[in-house]
């Protein structure tokens, strides 16, 4: 198993080194030890191998991932799995904002809380919380599921279009245009893949989440509020 | 961008260590702020004594300055050189004759004064700051740092953090704020200076100006989140308080250890990584419009 050591080796070559991965490699399990909350680290990846990293890391850790597996043995800075296109992403402390910002695919899974904006902008990406979330989060989200075990903060999916959102604890309050919507069965059913793949099994209750979503209002122009601007 | 770092110890064996551990919680903040650094450490108080920590140009000669100060003062002072900075002990009751006698030497600023906190500020990196200054031998019970890139006003020393703008009271913030001509102008009538035209002087003014109206450390940050409209994280110091506050909406990053023997703050986590038992710290991002508090026992 290749392990690279960031007190000795800059995070340049990590980097690089990952990036010449071929699909078919059969270095597939990585270890990087020392991260002390550098930035950058695993981005950009496309090949279908696992890093473990060792420690906290920080800023726009695993960004741009498609088909890598990144696992975070500690906390993560800002923009964890910023857009992410495929592959999984699990963070086993907290993250800070931005998680998972713009992700069109794949999924991220954060063991601790998130901060604020979480998800903001989704395009595709499927995020499990299993804490709580900050304000703001799916933000303008487009596309993809956010699951929050926990609580969510003030503005949950403010001017959102078309992303799922559950929560299972309390909303501090819903942002422009996000409303609270029915759980159906199939609601239920895709959450409890969602549950699944996040490695939470059968130990949580599909039907202790409710469902957020876009009202589809600000979608268009609306001559009536024309005096409001 | 800026950079912020904040050590608050509750161990006193780690006091004499204090210096040194600052100067390693901003060097690596040096890409967040590289035009001016500056810092305040809380150090030993002497009874009777207050300490002013003066600046002079790089070649100023200090015993004509000296020799004027000790007339003031009724007798010889304590004196500590630091690079261009100068920390002079006083007896207190003759601080208003020490001002006067100042006056009279326009090339020397007053930087900052009080029972314990000493101020050091330059234009520069960090590490080069703080090797000039001698951080890394400075003691103490808590010391705030602050790494610059300059946005709302120009890269001088007087724009440098920290600002004080009471004894004992020293403010750093990350951000910027946009209301603070109005606030700044609102100060003034109650019969606060300013120094510079900088926003955060304003936000360190209007802590002191609360303090000064007999509210806690607490209450002071509690009507900022009220006053101050911009975005912000500001770490805070008073003789024996250590506070961090971050905006509502909390734009601008922050990361908080704590263990038994200190509390640290961070505008990354890279500024923490070689605290003492880092660890197995509790690590954790201070949230947003919440007062942190700390005060020595």
């Amino acid at each position: 198993m290749p392990e690279v050591d960031l007190a000795k080796s800059p995070v340049r070559a990590l980097n690089a080194a990952l990036h010449r991965l071929s699909a078919d490699t059969n270095e597939t399990q990585w270890r990087v030890r020392n991260p002390r909350g550098r930035h950058s680290l695993a981005v950009g990846l496309e090949a279908p191998v696992v890093v473990e990293i060792d420690g906290h890391v920080g800023y726009y850790c695993a960004g741009m991932n498609k088909h890598a597996t990144v696992i975070v043995n500690g906390n993560a800075g800002q923009g964890v799995a910023e857009n992410m296109m495929s592959g999984k992403v699990w963070v086993k402390g907290d993250a800070s904002q931005a998680a998972g910002a713009t992700g069109c695919g794949g999924l991220l899974v954060i063991d601790g809380n998130a901060s604020a904006r979480c998800g903001i902008s989704m395009k595709g990406i499927d995020i499990v919380v299993k804490g709580a979330v900050g304000h703001l989060s799916a933000f303008m989200a487009q596309a993809g599921n956010l699951v929050v075990l926990g609580d969510a903060g003030e503005a949950l999916g403010d001017s959102i279009y078309e992303a799922r959102l559950f929560v299972r604890g309390t909303v501090r309050g819903l942002g422009a245009d996000c409303i609270e919507k029915p759980m159906e069965d199939r609601h239920k059913a895709g959450l409890r893949r969602l549950l699944d793949a996040a490695g939470l099994g059968g130990a949580v209750d599909v039907g202790a989440f409710r469902r957020y979503g876009s009202a589809r209002q600000l979608y268009h122009f609306q001559i009536d509020h024309a005096g409001s601007y | 961008m800026c950079g912020i770092a904040g050590l608050f110890l509750k161990d006193r064996a780690l006091e004499d260590h204090l210096g040194a551990l600052l100067a390693g919680m901003l060097a690596p903040l040096s890409d967040r702020g590289p035009d001016s650094t500056g810092f305040a450490v809380y150090g030993q108080r002497v009874p009777g004594r207050l300490k002013l920590t003066l600046r002079g140009p790089r070649t100023f000669d200090a015993a004509a300055l000296l020799e004027r100060l000790g007339e003031a003062a009724g007798g010889p002072i304590e004196h500590r050189r630091h690079d261009t900075h100068l920390v002079v002990a006083i007896p207190a009751e003759r601080e208003a004759a020490v001002r006067e006698a100042l006056r009279g030497f326009p090339e020397v600023a007053l930087v900052g004064a009080g029972r314990r906190m000493e101020l050091f500020k330059e234009v520069g990196r960090p590490d080069e700051v703080s090797r000039r200054f001698g951080l890394a031998g400075m003691s103490g019970t808590h010391a705030i740092g602050h790494t610059r890139m300059a946005t709302e006003s120009a890269v001088t020393t007087d724009g440098a953090h920290p600002f004080t703008t009471g004894d004992d009271q020293c403010l750093v913030h990350n951000g910027s704020l946009s209301n603070h001509n109005a606030v700044r102008r609102e100060l003034i009538r109650e019969g606060l200076s300013f120094r510079t035209e900088n926003d955060s002087e304003v936000a360190a003014g209007f802590i002191t100006a609360q303090l000064r109206g007999g509210r806690s450390l607490e209450q002071a940050m509690e009507a900022s989140l009220a006053a101050l409209d911009g975005f912000y994280t500001f770490v805070i110091g008073t003789e024996s308080g250590f506070g961090v506050l971050r905006d509502p909406i909390a734009c601008k990053p922050a990361v908080m250890a704590e263990t038994g023997r200190w509390v640290a703050f961070g505008t990354e986590y890279r500024a923490l990584v070689d605290l003492p038992g880092i660890d197995g710290a509790r690590v954790w991002e201070p949230a947003p419009a919440r007062v942190y508090r700390w005060e020595l026992h």
